[in-house]
């Protein structure tokens, strides 16, 4: 993917200046990518948000609670309860990328990249790129857990596809959330604190876990309307892992691929500009 | 891209100009006003303590924050016009040690070589040289956590030089380094001078500017308060002292006397058999040498005393720098 275009750097010296190729943005991106995913390899436990914390919510939901959680799928409720861990997994992403990149802008790593010929945006690109491999990771494995327990793909091929499309447009809206946060905070401490307490609420307050048809009337507001809602219930009706929403549900359950489609837009519309201008300010002062 | 015009030999002229420059975030003014231009294949030092301003100069300069007003050119590129031609003649040694702790060290030189766009054949010749020469041969396929500060300086500076960048850009380079680390990284920045590379580095220790650096400028609170060779800014303090170390110890009533004649105000050191007096420069060492050699009296020492970087700072700041160091410099000539 080189181009064409090859300088050479003016010597001053007598000392033989290697050509400097023009190289494209994925290529950058390629090579930072590459390089976040040496770090999962060095340190295999970073993995554990993805692969051990969701498989003992899995538990934890499918055997200590579960009994007294009734839902009307008829496949039960373990079956109805992986997507939601999913969709709670994917919400993760944000996280994710707020830390790598917190830790890069500390550790002065962005200054050197920024500091070579390459687009500022490959560090952001490669950035998401890692990550979203991260969190696919614990997709496969949720997945695995699933059939082990019970769940199944109940729809069609390509539902089925589509249900995991959903999920990764969702981790792509939830990255330029990571990069706001990652950007607009001082340390990975105060990320952790403020991403634990934000996200674990927003998916505990939907239709993630439990049935939002027994919830309070603000309560049930609440949770239909919240965008996570919709995704699991686009991905449960997918997988034909549940009915359709009951005729009393909020607006985006009736329509919850779309209202999904929409969610994922509107996030991106909202975070996009906003968390790169918050990077561009912090990083060039 | 508008950078595809190919990069000819810059104008003949500094390797590292800024003219002006000025930064401020919100009311403070970080840097005011800041000049100074550096030959291609010379060093130049920018002394001051913390919040001066010299890192603020070399962020601006690196095109890693863009200045309020006024301008630079680094190897004959805009900084603000040009910042991608000026990235691809320049490296960058910031602060901190800005490695990957989770990579190995070749790990390291590869990433920024593939971001530099060199080819993997380059990477790895390149690799291989600049491991060796900072004696990091053996410690290449290591992950650097494992590595001491010495070591990931080294391999700062390594990764900084994958591209071979004419123009380098070091800001306190030996921060936080042992005094041993710190004189080999002096080595090392001295074969890279002498293989033509222009160098600016910034520095609280008066001792490394005094060691490295052709042309010192004294930064102090976003100003440049003093500018010269590291022997000009110690003249300009006026201090310099002829000291003489007779051999025998009853010769010093006899020494002091005759150094009577070239100044009143005459020292007598008796623990150290020395007599200090001050001196114009070089010249009243030769004055002296002279008296001396029709005399009796026998020498052990006898040179010029100037005043230590420290001093200068001192005399023009009217406070110390953050970290005095404690070294005299004694330039001495032969009696």
């Amino acid at each position: 993917m080189t181009s064409d275009i090859e300088t050479r750097v003016p010597s001053t010296g007598h000392l033989e200046r290697p050509v400097i190729h023009q190289t494209s943005l994925l290529r950058q991106s390629l090579a930072i990518t590459r390089r976040n995913l040496i770090h999962i390899k060095r340190m295999p436990e970073m993995l554990m948000d993805v692969t051990i914390q969701p498989v003992m919510f899995v538990a934890l939901f499918a055997y200590v609670f579960g009994g007294s959680i009734a839902v009307s799928a008829a496949e039960g409720y373990r079956e109805w309860l992986l997507a939601g861990i999913m969709a709670q997994t994917i919400a993760f992403a944000s996280f994710i990328v707020a830390v790598g990149l917190t830790a890069d802008i500390d550790k002065g790593i962005v200054d050197r990249m920024r500091s070579l010929p390459i687009r500022t945006s490959a560090i952001l690109v490669g950035r998401s790129m890692s990550s979203l491999i991260h969190s696919s990771i614990g997709i496969v494995v949720m997945s695995l857990t699933g059939l082990v327990i019970g769940w199944r793909l109940r729809g069609s091929f390509l539902e089925a596809l589509g249900g995991y499309a959903l999920l990764l447009l969702w981790g792509f809206a939830m990255i330029w959330l990571g990069i706001l946060v990652g950007s607009a905070l001082r340390s990975v401490e105060a990320v952790q604190g403020v991403m634990f307490t934000t996200i674990f609420p927003l998916t505990f307050l939907s239709n993630a876990f439990a049935p939002t048809e027994n919830m309070g009337t603000v309560l049930r507001f609440l949770a239909e309307w919240n965008p996570i809602s919709s995704l699991v219930q686009a991905v449960r009706e997918l997988w034909g892992n549940t009915g359709p929403a009951p005729a009393d549900a909020a607006l985006p359950l009736q329509h919850p691929v779309i209202a999904t489609l929409v969610w994922v837009t509107l996030l991106t519309a909202v975070f996009a500009p906003l968390s790169i201008r918050t990077f561009v300010r912090r990083t060039q002062q | 891209m508008t950078a595809t015009q190919p990069f000819g030999e810059p104008a003949s002229g500094p390797a590292i100009e800024a003219v002006d420059l000025v930064k401020h975030f919100g009311e403070t003014v970080a840097v005011d006003g800041v000049s100074f231009s550096v030959p291609a294949g010379s060093v130049l030092g920018m002394l001051g303590p913390n919040g001066a301003g010299k890192t603020t100069t070399v962020r601006m300069m690196t095109t890693l924050t863009t200045p309020t007003s006024g301008t630079g050119r680094v190897a004959g590129h805009d900084i603000v016009r040009e910042p991608d031609a000026v990235r691809r003649a320049m490296g960058l040694t910031g602060q901190a040690a800005t490695v990957d702790e989770l990579l190995t060290g070749r790990e390291n030189l590869r990433l920024i070589g593939a971001l530099y766009g060199l080819d993997r054949a380059t990477i790895r010749r390149q690799s291989d040289d600049l491991l060796e020469r900072f004696s990091l041969t053996d410690a290449g396929g290591r992950v650097v956590k494992t590595y001491s500060g010495g070591m990931r300086r080294r391999l700062d500076l390594a990764v900084s030089l994958i591209a071979t960048p004419p123009v380098l850009f070091l800001d306190e380079p030996t921060t936080g380094l042992d005094p041993r680390s710190r004189v080999e990284l002096w080595e090392v920045l001295r074969e890279l001078v002498d293989d033509g590379t222009t160098l600016l580095l910034t520095t609280q220790y008066l001792e490394e500017a005094d060691q490295l650096a052709d042309t010192i400028v004294v930064v102090d609170k976003g100003r440049i308060i003093a500018e010269g060779t590291p022997l000009q800014l110690k003249d300009a303090s006026g201090k310099a002292a002829l000291v003489v170390t007779v051999s025998r110890a009853e010769d010093l009533g006899a020494a002091e006397a005759m150094l009577r004649g070239i100044s009143e105000e005459v020292h007598v050191d008796h623990s150290a058999r020395s007599i200090t007096a001050p001196a114009e420069g070089l010249g009243d060492v030769t004055r002296a040498a002279a008296l001396f050699e029709g005399s009796e009296i026998e020498l052990d020492d006898l040179g010029l005393q100037r005043p230590s970087l420290d001093d200068v700072f001192l005399h023009l700041t009217g406070h110390r720098a953050e970290e005095p160091t404690d070294t005299d410099d004694l330039e001495e000539a032969s009696a």
